[in-house]
């Protein structure tokens, strides 16, 4: 493997080096995403609050959804972290050819789960899920039952937008990894974009119990 | 026309003298940065030629001291209207409660004579008063600046306002939470007579019935008698329905296995959200009479079913 | 060639960030911190005159006890969009992005900010919510208050509140980049030698706002989110027919909008730090005091909210806890007050304009943060709650305060930014101005509200008519005053006399390179051997009065 002269290691004018340039970039990653997990966090304090007040409503509204489709796409997010992991190690190497089929998958698989979302969407509405006047449910706990599908389109609409956004990072990934830009003294970009990715992924990892598994 | 602020009763005099220690305290924390300000722009001045070579000892000890100081004196203060505030709040024995609905952009006031008022309300002096409040709409508020007392009058919900007037006279009520395009209209009057005065005024006013009496026949021409059982009638049709005879403060087992007390806000909610509380045992068939029974009547049905005996 | 200009010397016209380029696509697409100030200067003047127009009319109708001018709709819609466009468009955004944007990489040594793009884009959106929450204005305007209180906002309201809902939300966003953007930058751009506390205190603050910032202003966006989302959908959150809580939306709105006032006024206390200390020439007393001062607020400021709910139907025991949590935390501003007298003391005191706007912000802050104990007390707030007296205490602080700040910050580092010198005459003129109109308009108003005139009112009994006609007659002159230095200002551009790096002679990096800077800042990132604030100590400052004169007078550079 030969030691390419990266065009696009030099640092950005207010940098020092290109190391000055990666380490800023991360930190403001970092920092994007802890302050993602306080927004997050607040509707997860919320759900586990409201299930308490609230046991038999949620326990009901849990048998409603769609343990399949909510399954497949657990899969599908999982593949799309690793796949895009895998990618990001390939840039650590400078191989862009690589990195642009990973992202391109990875990213395949993120419009996947967005379509069957959007779908498993229409079917809740037409179950009559969608809150409000026009919210019906059977059994018991209508009230806890409701608080249950708010909560759900709160959670999975803030992630489907959170996910767009991804899809978009990680295609501009694959558009710059076409381009050939990515070096081993250069692919910081891409780990920046795998963070947030990832931090989505983790999301939706702590969602789909609290939607579809616990209390069925 | 000069500004006025009697205070009508204990209560408003004690928060009076509290305002006096905090604008005395005002003053004084104003007094000392504003000299020291004007003190050093003048002997400070850069052309001044005062001895400057004296720095100020900045010893931890006084950091610390003038800080807690500072500190306590603010606590205490905090501490004080707390008090008086607790104090006021407090449910009083014998109070008169009388019932207040808001609605954009009028005050109705409902005795428990079933007398009726728009934007005036009457009361004796040196009897404790509870207002209990709801909102039909909006959020409003019984802003009572002669008591140096406010409180935001909910949809949906009952609050309550308590003070007992100690001096007759005709007080200016606002209302103190923007609640639209009339707002600045929705002000009257608390006019606080004496016993005799009162008593008249309530006969002159006087409506034929209580207003428990005319729940009752609201009871009936709602159609709620048509399931339940009140009062030693009604509750012959098919559904099942819970019967209300004592159901007032006694304790009401619920379908998702809690238990609360029947209270007043169990009551509204019974009525307008049937479906947010079923009761054990019971179908959850009872429809919504939100939009239906407005709020002075759901007033009326509760007081009938606070008649029908159970704890208070 | 020494890597920061000597003190004293004299640079000419040459060119700057002000000359890289002049197409109208340069400044559009630009990336330079410098040019971003400018951009969001220009909106951020727009907006003041736009909420400034309003509070005119509302004034001037209140002249009559039955309104003067204006039917009560039109009264409410004005009041409402003065508290939408100055609190968003004008408060929250202006001393950062304005004063932090163009001075902090300068004072840390930095040759712009961690993410210059995220900065472009951040004005962006700003200007997005902007143009958002004109068109809802242009369209009739809302008439909710800038609190949006539901289920009127949400059920009653006819105006068009969603559209300025997503407005806030959008300038929100740009809060959001801006803040992370200036913590990224302090952690990672100081120029080598900069430590932690050896930064002024204007950057402690910018840091101490934009951690609010990024925190706080999550929750506004969810709030305005649910309020759209119940308007528009129904889904009931906030109605109670639907088993919803008004309240919740009261919780929420309020666990921003608490620390969004400390968003507003944590950067002034930066601002009037640099300018008493610049202007007594003397460090600042206790820096670090100062700086953990600002600190607490921020973080206390998250524990006080409810403090604004105190009649809205929460527990009698929130309302203690949060009393007692609200006198708390006017401990760090009192120890800020007398750390900026303490600094004055012994100190070589000048009155040029930025100065004036310094002490009277230390005055009229002192003024509004005492009225504060009276509403923080419970038995007091009950009375005075959602009256005239609680506009006063936050127009004291917010305008006597924050404004006052912003203006003084920016007749401080005007030379800087423009390369240029205002008329001290006229700037001395018009910041008296300015006290004298402030205090007429809003001390009145202390009074009006502990005779329980209620805020919000269009109309109001006749007997509270002249307290009113006062409090207008000292806004119209307010209005004259805030004009002023637009003209003033705005003519020294073109004539104004050429300023050297540092006029003022102050400490601080941001006056060791050129007026206006080169758009790299500095030709070669300084090396930081010395603490903030490095005047000499008094006793090696005992110049004899020409010699004074001659140090410190600024056209002697």
């Amino acid at each position: 493997m030969s030691e390419f002269v990266a065009p696009r290691a030099h640092a950005e004018f207010q940098y020092a080096s290109a190391e000055h340039q990666r380490d800023s970039a991360l930190a403001g990653m970092w920092l994007f995403l802890a302050t993602e997990i306080l927004f997050f966090g607040a509707l997860f304090y919320l759900w586990v609050l409201l299930r308490r007040w609230h046991p038999l409503g949620f326990h009901l509204a849990t048998a409603d959804t769609d343990l399949l489709i909510g399954s497949v796409n657990t899969v599908i997010i999982s593949t799309a972290g690793m796949v895009f992991f895998w990618g990001v190690q390939q840039a650590k190497r400078g191989q862009n050819r690589p990195v642009l089929l990973a992202a391109l998958a990875s990213g395949g698989l993120g419009l996947v789960f967005i379509g069957l979302k959007l779908f498993e969407w229409s079917e809740d509405v037409g179950k009559g899920k969608w809150p409000g006047q026009v919210f019906q449910a059977h059994g018991d706990d209508i009230g806890g039952q409701h608080l249950f599908w708010l909560l759900y389109y709160a959670g999975t609409a803030l992630h489907v937008v959170h996910m767009t956004i991804g899809v978009l990072l990680v295609a501009w990934i694959a558009w710059r990894a076409r381009k050939g830009e990515f070096k081993p003294n250069f692919y910081y970009p891409v780990v920046a974009v795998g963070l947030y990715w990832s931090f989505v992924d983790v999301v939706w990892i702590n969602l789909y119990p609290f939607i579809y598994l616990l209390g069925r | 026309m000069s500004l006025t602020l009697p205070a009508a009763s204990a209560h408003a005099t004690e928060v009076d003298y509290l305002f006096a220690a905090l604008f005395a305290v005002s003053a004084a924390v104003l007094g000392l940065v504003f000299f020291l300000m004007i003190e050093f722009s003048i002997r400070f001045r850069r052309n001044s030629g005062v001895d400057r070579g004296q720095p100020l000892r900045r010893s931890w000890r006084f950091e610390t001291a003038w800080t807690a100081a500072t500190l306590v004196g603010f606590l205490g203060l905090g501490i004080w209207g707390a008090d008086l505030y607790v104090r006021e709040l407090k449910a009083k024995p014998g109070a008169l409660t009388i019932d207040v609905v808001a609605k954009q952009w009028m005050w109705k006031v409902e005795h428990p004579e079933g007398q009726r008022e728009i934007n005036e309300l009457h009361i004796p002096v040196n009897r404790p008063v509870q207002l209990r409040m709801t909102s039909e709409d909006v959020i409003h508020d019984f802003g009572l600046p002669a008591f140096r007392l406010k409180h935001d009058v909910l949809p949906g919900r009952y609050e309550t306002l308590s003070f007992t007037p100690d001096r007759i006279g005709t007080y200016q009520l606002y209302c103190n939470q923007f609640c639209g395009i009339d707002h600045a209209n929705m002000i009257g009057t608390v006019t606080v007579l004496s016993q005799p005065d009162y008593e008249r005024w309530l006969a002159a006013n006087g409506a034929a019935e209580t207003l428990a009496a005319q729940g009752s026949r609201l009871f009936v021409s709602y159609g709620c008698s048509g399931c339940h059982r009140a009062g030693g009638h009604g509750g012959e049709g098919n559904v099942r329905a819970p019967p209300l005879d004592g159901v007032y403060g006694s304790p009401v087992p619920l379908s998702d296995g809690t238990t609360i007390i029947a209270d007043d806000q169990y009551l509204q909610d019974s009525i307008l959200m049937p479906k947010k509380q079923i009761v054990a045992s019971y179908d959850p068939v009872m429809p919504s009479f939100a939009g239906v029974i407005g709020e002075e009547d759901i007033v009326k049905l509760v007081e009938f079913i606070k008649s029908l005996g159970g704890k208070s | 060639m020494s890597a920061v200009l000597e003190r004293g010397t004299s640079v000419q016209s040459h060119p700057s960030y002000l000359t890289d380029g002049t197409t109208l696509r340069s400044w559009l697409l630009t990336t330079d911190h410098k040019r971003i100030a400018l951009l969001y200067a220009a909106s951020i003047t727009l907006f003041f005159f736009v909420g400034g127009a309003a509070a005119a009319l509302m004034r001037w109708n209140l002249i009559s006890p039955t309104g003067a001018i204006v039917e009560h709709d039109t009264y409410n819609r004005l009041f409402t969009i003065h508290g939408v466009v100055m609190v968003w468009f004008f408060l929250v955004p202006a001393a950062p992005t304005v004063l932090g944007n163009f001075v902090l990489p300068l004072m840390i040594g930095a040759r712009d900010l961690a993410f210059p793009k995220l900065n472009l884009a951040s004005w962006y959106m700003f200007m997005s919510g902007g143009v958002l929450v004109s068109w809802a204005l242009f369209r009739g305007g809302l008439e909710t208050g800038w609190t949006f209180y539901t289920p009127l906002s949400t059920d009653y309201a006819r105006g068009y509140v969603s559209l300025a809902a997503f407005g806030i939300i959008l300038s929100g966003y740009s809060s959001i980049a801006t803040g992370l953007n200036f913590i990224v930058t302090i952690h990672k751009l100081r120029a080598p030698g900069m430590t932690w506390f050896r930064m002024p205190v204007f950057c402690w603050s910018l840091y101490s706002t934009s951690v609010l910032n990024v925190l706080a202003t999550p929750v506004l966006t969810m709030a305005m989110l649910l309020l759209a989302a119940e308007r528009i959908l129904h889904v009931g959150v906030f109605d109670p027919n639907l088993g919803g809580d008004p309240l919740l939306f009261q919780h929420l709105f309020w666990f921003y909008s608490h620390p969004a006032v400390y968003i507003m006024v944590l950067p002034g206390f930066g601002i009037v730090t640099e300018i008493i200390t610049a202007f007594s020439r003397k460090r600042v007393f206790g820096y670090q005091f100062v700086i953990w001062a600002s600190i607490s607020i921020a973080v206390i400021g998250f524990f006080v909210w409810v403090h604004h709910m105190f009649v809205a139907g929460v527990s009698v025991y929130s309302g203690v806890v949060f009393s007692l949590l609200s006198y708390i935390i006017a401990v760090p501003s009192a120890i800020k007050v007398f750390n900026w007298l303490g600094t004055m003391h012994n100190g070589f005191i000048r009155f040029d304009a930025p100065m004036i706007y310094a002490v009277g912000f230390v005055g009229l802050f002192t003024i509004g943060g005492v009225t504060g104990l009276w509403i923080a007390s419970l038995a007091t707030d009950v009375a005075l709650h959602d009256t005239y007296f609680v506009v006063a205490h936050f127009h004291f602080i917010m305008v006597g305060g924050m404004v006052t700040a912003f203006l003084g910050g920016i007749h401080f580092w005007w030379p800087k930014i423009t390369g240029r010198l205002y008329s001290e005459t006229w700037g001395r003129l018009a910041a008296a101005l300015i006290f004298f109109g402030f205090i007429l308009t809003f001390f009145p108003q202390f009074i009006l509200g502990f005779f329980g005139m209620p805020r919000r009112y269009g109309t109001y009994p006749a007997q509270f008519q002249v307290l009113n006609v006062l409090s207008s007659a000292g806004a119209t002159i307010l209005a004259v005053a805030y004009l002023m230095p637009l003209f003033y200002l705005g003519w020294s551009l073109f004539r104004g006399e050429r300023a050297g790096p540092n006029p003022w002679d102050a400490s601080g990096l941001e006056w060791r390179t050129a007026s206006p800077p080169p758009k790299e800042n500095f030709h070669e990132s300084p090396v930081v051997t010395w603490e903030a604030y490095d005047y000499p100590p008094p006793e090696k400052q005992q110049y004899s009065l020409s010699e004074l004169r001659e140090k410190t007078d600024r056209r002697h550079v």
